[in-house]
C-alpha cells in the first residue's frame, strides 16, 4: 500500500517541502524539486511578480507542484489575511503558509496573530498551513481555527541548528490530529531523518539546500533522508529502555 | 528613551582610549561570538581589527547568506525635485549653488516612471531637497499615487517629517524611509549646516523613530562618509540601526554607508575613507546585527561594487541618476557624481556572475 499525506484533499507522496527564498537562481528551482521529487514550494508573495515574467518567482516552480504562497512580510493577522487574498486572486491557488514575524531579530512567529488569521482564512475556503512556535494549545487552537495542518519550527529560520525543540514537536506529534510539519531550523538531512522517524508528517527546508555549495545534491539528500526517516518511522522503532533487554528471556517458562 | 538621550551617554566617552586598549586576543574571541554587545562592535571598528578582515569577511559571508540567501535586492533612486532652503557644505543641491531647479510634474513624473518600470525595478526611493514651499507633504503624496501604478514598494529620502505626516504617506503607500543624519557627532553637525531647518540635529535624529511609531515597515540610516571619523560614524549609524530594531521589533532595519562624491560647489571631504575602511565597517556591521540590510549604492564603483556582493551588502541600486527628470532626457544638475553606470541589465548580470540573484520586487503595499 503507498505511503500518501493527504491535506487539503491533495494526496502527496513526497514529504519533503520546499522553500524558495534563498536561491542563488531562480532557474535552479526546478532542477532542485526535480532532485528532491518535491510536490509542493512555498514562494513568498512579496517575491511574486506576474508582470515580469522573466524573474518572477512563482513561474519556476513546476506546474504539477503545488505552489503554496506564504505571507512573509505580514506582521499581524490583518496583512497575513489581506497577502493570501492577493496571493489567491494572482492565481496562485488557494493553499497558504501563514507567517506572521513581528520580531526581526529572530523571525519567530507570531502564535496569536497566526491563529487569527488561520480562522479567518480557513472560513474563506483556504488550505490553511501555520508557521509556528511549537506550543500545545496554540496548536490545539489552530486546530479548531480549521488549519489543515501544523508548521512547528525547529529552530528559528535560517539558523540551521536543527531539531532544538524536539520535545515540544514530539508532543504536538502525539496530541494533535493534524499532520506535523517541522519547519524551519533543519539545517542537515539526518535532522529531518529524525523528525520524519519521530512521526512528523513531512519537513519543510529552505536555507540548508538553498545555500549548499550544491544546492541540487543537496536537494537529493534531503529527499533521501525524509524517505528514511518515514520508512523508519512506519517499520516501528525499537523501544529505547534503560534495562538491557535479552533476546532470549530468562523468565519465559514462566506461564499465566 | 529616544535615540538622542542615548546617544548623549557617549559625549564624554573617549574612542582613542578605548581603541588602544583593544588587543588582538579581544579581537579574535569577538569573531567567534554568536551575540555582539555595542563594545564588541566598537572594538571591530578598531584600527587594531584591520588586520582581522578576512576573518571578519568570512563569518559576515556565512551569516549574511544563512539569514538572506544568495539575492540582492534592487532599487532605483528617483529624484523629484531639487529645491533646497538648507546650506549643508558638502550638498550640490544646497541653497546658494547657482543650478538649474527643477521639480517634476506629474505627467514628468509619470514618464520617468514608465521608464524605470520597463527595466523590471519595483522598489523606488523617491527624493526631493528640503522645501516645504516647491516639495510640501501633499507634492510627495499626489508623486506616490502615481509611483503606486509601477512599483510596488516606495521608499523616501526627503526632509525629515512630522508623525503624522509620516503616517498620511504610509497610508498613501509609501512603506520605506531612508534618511542620513549625515554626521552623528552634533558639534560637527551645527558646523556643516550652517543655516536652514535641517540645523536641528535632534528633529532629524529622532525622524526614524517618528517613522516607525507611525507604522513605517522599512527604515534606513547612516552617516554620511568623509565629514567625520568613520570609526565613530559608523559605530553610531550601528548604534541608531540597534536602537531601532530594539524599539520596534517588526521593523526592517538597513544601514547605508554612503562615501561622499564629487559635487557642485565642489566641497572636499574632511576625512578620507579608503576602501579598506568601509568594507571594515561593513563588516563590523554585519557582526554586530546579523540581519540588519546594508545598503550600497551607485556612489561606489563598478569594480568595488562587485566585490561587496559577498561581504554582507544586501540591497544595491542600479540605473541610478541623480539629476531631475535625468531619465527622460531633461538635463539638470545631479546632487552629486554617481560612479557606477551601468544599466540594470549590466547589474543584474554581475550579479548573477557572483553566483546571486538580482530580486526586483521583495515587497508589495498591501
Ligand atoms: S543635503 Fe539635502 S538638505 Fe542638504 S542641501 Fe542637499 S538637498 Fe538640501
Amino acid at each position: 500500500m503507498q505511503d500518501v499525506l493527504t491535506i487539503g484533499g491533495r494526496e502527496l507522496t513526497s514529504r519533503l517541502f520546499l522553500g524558495t527564498g534563498k536561491f542563488a537562481a531562480n532557474k535552479l528551482i526546478p532542477e532542485v524539486v526535480k532532485a528532491a521529487g518535491v510536490q509542493v514550494v512555498t514562494v513568498a508573495l512579496r517575491r511574486v511578480d506576474p508582470e515580469y515574467e522573466e524573474e518572477n518567482i512563482a513561474a519556476y516552480v513546476p506546474r504539477d507542484c503545488i505552489l503554496m504562497p506564504n505571507t512573509s512580510g505580514a506582521r499581524n493577522a490583518q496583512e497575513a489575511v489581506r497577502i493570501a487574498r492577493l496571493a489567491r486572486a494572482a492565481g496562485c491557488g488557494n493553499w497558504v503558509k501563514i507567517e506572521v514575524i513581528t520580531d526581526n531579530r529572530y523571525l519567530l512567529p507570531d502564535n496569536y496573530e497566526t491563529i487569527k488569521a488561520t480562522e479567518i482564512l480557513a472560513a474563506e475556503g483556504f488550505v490553511v498551513l501555520p508557521y509556528m512556535s511549537p506550543d500545545l494549545m496554540v496548536a490545539k487552537k489552530l486546530v479548531e481555527a480549521g488549519a489543515a495542518a501544523v508548521m512547528p519550527l525547529g529552530a528559528p529560520i535560517g539558523s540551521n541548528r536543527g531539531l532544538k525543540t524536539k520535545e515540544l514537536v514530539r508532543i504536538l506529534i502525539e496530541e494533535i490530529p493534524l499532520p506535523v510539519i517541522v519547519d524551519a531550523g533543519l539545517g542537515r538531512p539526518s535532522e529531518a531523518a529524525e523528525a520524519m522517524e519521530m512521526g512528523a508528517a513531512a519537513v519543510l527546508v529552505n536555507t540548508a539546500i538553498a545555500t549548499a555549495r550544491d544546492p541540487i545534491a543537496m536537494a537529493r539528500a534531503f529527499g533521501l533522508a525524509v524517505e528514511a526517516g518515514r520508512q523508519a518511522y512506519l517499520a516501528g522503532l525499537g523501544e529505547t529502555t534503560v534495562y538491557a533487554r535479552a533476546s532470549s528471556p530468562l523468565t519465559g517458562f514462566l506461564r499465566d | 528613551m529616544s535615540f538622542y538621550e542615548e546617544r548623549q551617554r557617549y559625549n564624554h566617552f573617549d574612542f582613542e582610549s578605548y581603541f588602544e586598549q583593544i588587543t588582538d586576543a579581544d579581537i579574535e574571541k569577538i569573531i567567534g561570538k554568536s551575540r555582539l554587545t555595542e563594545w564588541d562592535y566598537l572594538a571591530l571598528l578598531s584600527p587594531r581589527a584591520e588586520k582581522y578582515l578576512e576573518e571578519m569577511a568570512q563569518k559576515a559571508h556565512r551569516l549574511t547568506v544563512q539569514h538572506f540567501g544568495r539575492v540582492i535586492l534592487l532599487y532605483t533612486p528617483l529624484y523629484l525635485a531639487n529645491y533646497c532652503i538648507n546650506r549643508c557644505v558638502y550638498c550640490g543641491f544646497q541653497v546658494l549653488n547657482n543650478i538649474e531647479r527643477k521639480k517634476l510634474n506629474l505627467t514628468e513624473l509619470a514618464r520617468e516612471a514608465e521608464i524605470i518600470a520597463a527595466t523590471g525595478l519595483k522598489h523606488i526611493l523617491i527624493l526631493t531637497g528640503e522645501s516645504r514651499r516647491e516639495s510640501p507633504v501633499s507634492y510627495l503624496r499626489a508623486c506616490v499615487d502615481v509611483l503606486r501604478k509601477y512599483f510596488t514598494s516606495i521608499s523616501i529620502e526627503v526632509y525629515p517629517l512630522q508623525e503624522e505626516e509620516y503616517a498620511e504617506l504610509i497610508s498613501a503607500g509609501v512603506d520605506g524611509l531612508t534618511i542620513y543624519q549625515e554626521v552623528y557627532d552634533e558639534e560637527v553637525y551645527a558646523q556643516l549646516h550652517p543655516a536652514g531647518p535641517k540645523r536641528n540635529y535632534r528633529f532629524r535624529l529622532e525622524a526614524p523613530e517618528r517613522a516607525c511609531r507611525a507604522g513605517m515597515r522599512a527604515v534606513n540610516v547612516g552617516a554620511l562618509l568623509g565629514l567625520n571619523s568613520w570609526r565613530t560614524e559608523a559605530f553610531f549609524t550601528g548604534l541608531h540601526a540597534n536602537y531601532l530594531q530594539n524599539t520596534f521589533p517588526e521593523i526592517e532595519v538597513s544601514i547605508s554607508p554612503p562615501r561622499l562624491r564629487p559635487s557642485p560647489g565642489g566641497f572636499q571631504p574632511r576625512v578620507e575613507v579608503s576602501d579598506k575602511n568601509l568594507v571594515q565597517y561593513i563588516l563590523a556591521f554585519r557582526l554586530f546585527m546579523p540581519r540588519g540590510g546594508i545598503t550600497i549604492s551607485t556612489r561606489e564603483r563598478a569594480e568595488l561594487r562587485d566585490h561587496l556582493v559577498r561581504l554582507g551588502v544586501t540591497k544595491m541600486s542600479a540605473g541610478s541618476c541623480t539629476a531631475v527628470g535625468g531619465r527622460s532626457g531633461h538635463d539638470s544638475t545631479g546632487q552629486f557624481e554617481i560612479s557606477d553606470e551601468r544599466n540594470v541589465p549590466e547589474i543584474a548580470r554581475m550579479i548573477y556572475a557572483q553566483g546571486y540573484q538580482p530580486v526586483y520586487k521583495d515587497w508589495q503595499v498591501l
